[in-house]
């Protein structure tokens, strides 16, 4: 089963620019941004205040009464897209052979508000106020497990967490799962720790943006780029073996094409200062397993860290891949901040959608691109444009780098 | 912590909708006295997470096969009142 | 696939022969806990680890920057580098264990398992920024600058990769506790596919906080017998009463066996056949059948080509729960039929404890020394067995005995059960 072709046939969305796949993939195309003021909790005394938060969701309605106690929001909202996620690619689980089915999902710091609660009650109130539900609501493979709850999915299934990298690793691991045997894997990663704690480690990191103004506060790219905006949501697909997809008739938004995942060394090691960049290898990596050369593929959806060395090192590895100014690049991910285990879920999302509707999302905010780096950015208009593949980047802080090719659905 | 003499059926509903939700196809408020837990749609960390604030809100501290054997709210409030007219008839300590 | 290094930090010693020598002879980590004051926990107990970063050669600014977790497998990783052989062919430095001259760092590879990442240091970074607890809105001015590093546990794999000098596919695997099993599965599937030549693969958890003892507290899954920790862990024992919180990290190289053979480093066991399911279950409970153990069995042993009976010891998940001790017996049954009865079985978790995400492998290390040495390890503790699990789980006393396949099995919270088949190194396998 090497060989299995791995094809997307179902989309389920929660994004801060929009909660459902249509909602999102229209304001994306739009332009218009969830990036704003901070509402989960009382930001004014944090020096970063923005986030991108989904907007509209009332967890009743989209939650069973009984899972909510025991759910951080994130996992609420990991739920809410599964379930579109499967509505989308009209499949019942249930049809397929036992353990055909199961689930790989990123995860970065799992439920950490609901973690947050229960550190409270801990140390404000004693041990015996901890929940009975801290043992597994906000660890990493929550989202995984509940999910294959939830859809009855009981096939082989993982978690993977390499920080905003994971959206990538966890389909490609999907991938390999369907070329074990699998029928279906129900993957991506759906993210968010906007909490005070949450935050606080955020901000511990050192790169988000300080700026007020949503509109200039996440610039990847761009001049005047001072670090980035985190953000909640993200995306689940689901990933069908591509004989098993065409038998039942299912629509295919496309395939899996190629993947590669790298590693920095160190900074400022001697590896570091003589090698090849993680990031190229993984380009170069994804584009051969995908059997495909630079000059096919249309559009690059990029990492777009805002943080300015971190858009360099991006800039120049998709130069050196494709040359000065050779490949649309976007970053729609301008409209929604980074999502961590989300965000590259996300990008795959609209790398689809980009397929389908031959449109490239924009880039937004971007007025001035920085010295010295040659992209075609896609900013403030969709491009139209055939999409037959496109080029998926992300990296993990410490120096994860992934990178994936979807193709348009072949004719077998 | 106030000291309870007696729980009612109400009352752990109450704690049992706070502390585990309440399934859409069950109704809390019929007679439910006798039904086991598990058809009321109550797994065993259900009932636990709802033992544990019992114990914190009552003040009364019940043994740890309490969840096991206690398979019907009936069951759940015979074990509970059990425990707090011990813990009123305990003398105070130090 | 072959396992060349092995690098092992676990309660009762740093070093894989520690670990062994506690193993074959029965002696039990478990103890009251020293990490915090636990006094006002139900469960008082676990199987810590005597462990000096200082002493283990981490620099001043590792020790500072790394949760315990992942200084455990740092160090880990460092013994099963300088373990395979790999080391020898360059100098330790900037370069990494692996050395200037040794493999080409593109295809070294890193998969490090946890369950619970760097709660710990979470756990104590909290109570700072919150002020015990006072505060919704902590105070961010008083974070430590890596607790970024703590709130997303990839830095466990990047740690590591820097450690070693790899600079292939890197990643962490968290699949509760069977992440020490998925994450080797994970590791063996990378270098089957191409995209690594060699890695550096296995788990830790360093998970004894106050968070995690009341976590588990809440659920009654540990065990509170308080009065006598050495004796508290009893897996497969009718007096058993939950499990002992332990911490530890075990990592090893792996490469195909063709490249081990190549450059004459020593093989301690193939691993040969792994796969994994989920129960679509429950959170936390386990079906009492144990059927999606049973089939992960089932898988794993198909894809090494083994029949059931090939089959000389099972490494058990056995945490001395009384679901997860039936429904593994159920599971062993299930898949092994009559064989399950003439295979002894036993549970390190009784000496060493249950170290979360990191038993997994420490569980893996102990199967493939079994292979190496002819030892099964026992369960201590062992004295009145369940009479619902009535297998042979080797009580007290280690075996010297023929093992040439091993199966390790694991089960998690979330769901996940995994099963691992190792070889002896060589072994002829069929096609039956």
């Amino acid at each position: 089963m090497v060989s299995a072709v791995a094809v997307f046939t179902g989309i389920g969305v929660a994004a801060p620019n929009g909660l459902s796949t249509p909602v999102w993939w229209k304001a994306t195309l739009n332009g218009e941004s969830g990036i704003r003021p901070i509402s989960r909790f009382d930001a004014s005394r944090y020096p970063a205040r923005l986030a991108g938060e989904v907007p509209g969701f009332d967890a009743a309605e989209h939650i069973p009464n009984r899972l909510l106690p025991q759910t951080d929001h994130m996992t609420r909202l990991a739920l809410t897209a599964a379930q579109e996620a499967f509505d989308d690619a009209d499949t019942d689980p249930a049809q397929l052979p036992e353990y055909a089915a199961g689930v790989v999902t990123a995860s970065s710091a799992g439920g950490f508000e609901f973690g947050q609660r229960e550190l409270e009650a801990l140390w404000s109130k004693g041990g015996q106020y901890v929940s009975a539900y801290q043992s597994f609501a906000w660890f990493y493979a929550v989202n995984t497990g509940q999910i294959s709850i939830r859809h009855g999915l009981r096939g082989p299934s993982g978690v993977l967490v390499t920080e905003q990298a994971g959206g990538l690793d966890a389909v490609a691991q999907a991938r390999r799962r369907l070329r074990g045997g699998s029928r279906l894997i129900v993957t991506g990663g759906v993210d968010g720790a906007i909490c005070p704690w949450g935050w606080t480690a955020q901000l511990a990191g050192g790169r988000l943006s300080l700026a007020d103004d949503p509109t200039r506060a996440y610039l990847p790219f761009d001049a005047a780029a001072r670090g980035y905006v985190p953000g909640e949501g993200g995306a689940i697909l689901i990933l069908e073996e591509a004989a098993a997809a065409r038998a039942r008739g299912a629509r295919v938004y496309g395939e899996l094409a190629g993947y590669a995942a790298t590693f920095d060394a160190k900074s400022g090691s001697e590896q570091h200062l003589s090698g090849v960049p993680g990031l190229r290898r993984a380009v170069e990596l994804a584009l051969a397993d995908a059997g495909l050369a630079p000059h096919d593929i249309d559009v690059v959806f990029a990492d777009a860290s805002g943080v300015p060395h971190l858009d360099r090192a991006e800039a120049e590895a998709i130069t050196a891949v494709f040359g000065p100014r050779r490949v649309p690049v976007t970053a729609p991910k301008t409209m929604t901040g980074r999502l961590y285990a989300g965000g590259a879920a996300l990008d795959l999302a609209a790398a689809l959608l980009a397929i389908r509707d031959a449109l490239i999302p924009p880039t937004v905010n971007i007025t001035r691109l920085a010295e010295g780096l040659e992209l075609d950015l896609v900013s403030t208009e969709p491009r139209p444009c055939p999409v037959r593949a496109a080029l998926v980047l992300a990296r993990g802080r410490g120096g994860f780098n992934a990178a994936a090719v979807v193709v348009g659905a072949r004719p077998h | 912590m106030t000291q309870m003499t007696r729980m009612t059926l109400a009352e752990l509903t109450t704690l049992l909708r706070e502390c585990a939700g309440e399934d859409e196809t069950v109704d809390l408020d019929g007679d439910v006295l006798d039904t086991p837990f598990a058809d009321l749609n109550y797994d065993s960390l259900a009932v636990l997470q709802t033992v544990g604030r019992i114990e914190r809100e009552y003040g009364v501290l019940l043994a740890d096969d309490t969840v096991a054997e206690a398979a019907t709210p009936r069951l759940l409030l015979q074990f509970v009142n059990a425990g707090l007219t011990e813990a009123r008839t305990r003398p105070a300590q130090a | 696939m072959a396992i060349t290094g092995i690098g092992v930090v676990a309660p009762g010693g740093v070093g894989t022969k520690e670990f062994w020598s506690l193993l074959t002879e029965g002696r039990t980590a478990t103890r009251a806990i020293s990490l915090f004051d636990a006094t006002r926990f139900r469960s008082r107990i676990a199987a810590e680890a005597d462990f000096d970063p200082h002493h283990e050669g981490l620099t001043p600014q590792e020790v500072r920057r790394m949760d315990r977790a992942a200084q455990f497998a740092v160090v880990a990783a460092r013994e099963a580098v300088s373990d395979s052989g790999l080391e020898a062919a360059g100098a330790l430095g900037a370069a990494g264990a692996l050395g200037a001259a040794g493999p080409d760092p593109y295809r070294v590879g890193v998969t490090v398992g946890s369950a619970v990442g760097a709660t710990t240091s979470l756990d104590t970074e909290y109570r700072v920024v919150s002020d015990g607890g006072a505060k919704w809105h902590v105070d961010y001015t008083y974070a430590v600058p890596h607790l970024f590093d703590h709130f997303v546990p990839s830095s466990f794999a990047a740690e590591v990769a820097w450690a070693v000098g790899a600079q292939g596919p890197a990643s962490v695997v968290s699949t509760g506790c069977t992440s020490g099993l998925d994450a080797v599965g994970h590791a063996v599937e990378l270098i089957r596919e191409g995209s690594a030549d060699i890695m550096v693969a296995g788990a830790t958890d360093a998970p004894i906080s106050p968070i995690t003892v009341a976590c588990f507290d809440a659920i009654k899954a540990t065990s509170p017998r308080n009065d006598d920790p050495e004796h508290a862990s009893r897996p497969f024992d009718r007096t058993r009463n939950g499990f002992v919180l332990g911490e530890g990290s075990a990592l090893f190289v792996l490469e195909e066996l063709s490249l081990a053979h190549r450059r004459g480093a020593h093989v301690y066991a193939e691993i040969v056949g792994f796969a994994s399911r989920c129960n679509a279950y429950h959170m936390t409970g386990l079906r009492p059948d144990g059927r999606e153990m049973a089939e992960a069995i089932r898988v794993a042993l198909d894809e090494a080509r083994l029949p059931v009976t090939a089959v000389d010891y099972i490494n058990a998940h056995g945490s001395g729960t009384k679901q997860n001790d039936r429904h593994e017996t159920a599971a062993f049954k299930r898949a092994l039929g009559e064989h399950a009865r003439a295979t002894p079985i036993s549970s390190i978790k009784s000496m060493v404890g249950h170290s979360l995400g990191a038993i997994g492998s420490l569980e893996i290390a102990a199967s493939a020394l079994a292979i190496e040495h002819g030892v099964v390890p026992p369960t201590a503790n062992l004295h009145e067995p369940d009479p619902e699990c009535d297998l042979d789980y080797t009580p007290l006393v280690a075996r010297e005995q023929r093992v040439e396949v091993v199966l390790s099995v694991g089960s998690g919270f979330g769901g996940f059960q995994s099963a691992m088949v190792l070889a002896r190194e060589g072994l002829e396998r069929g096609t039956w």
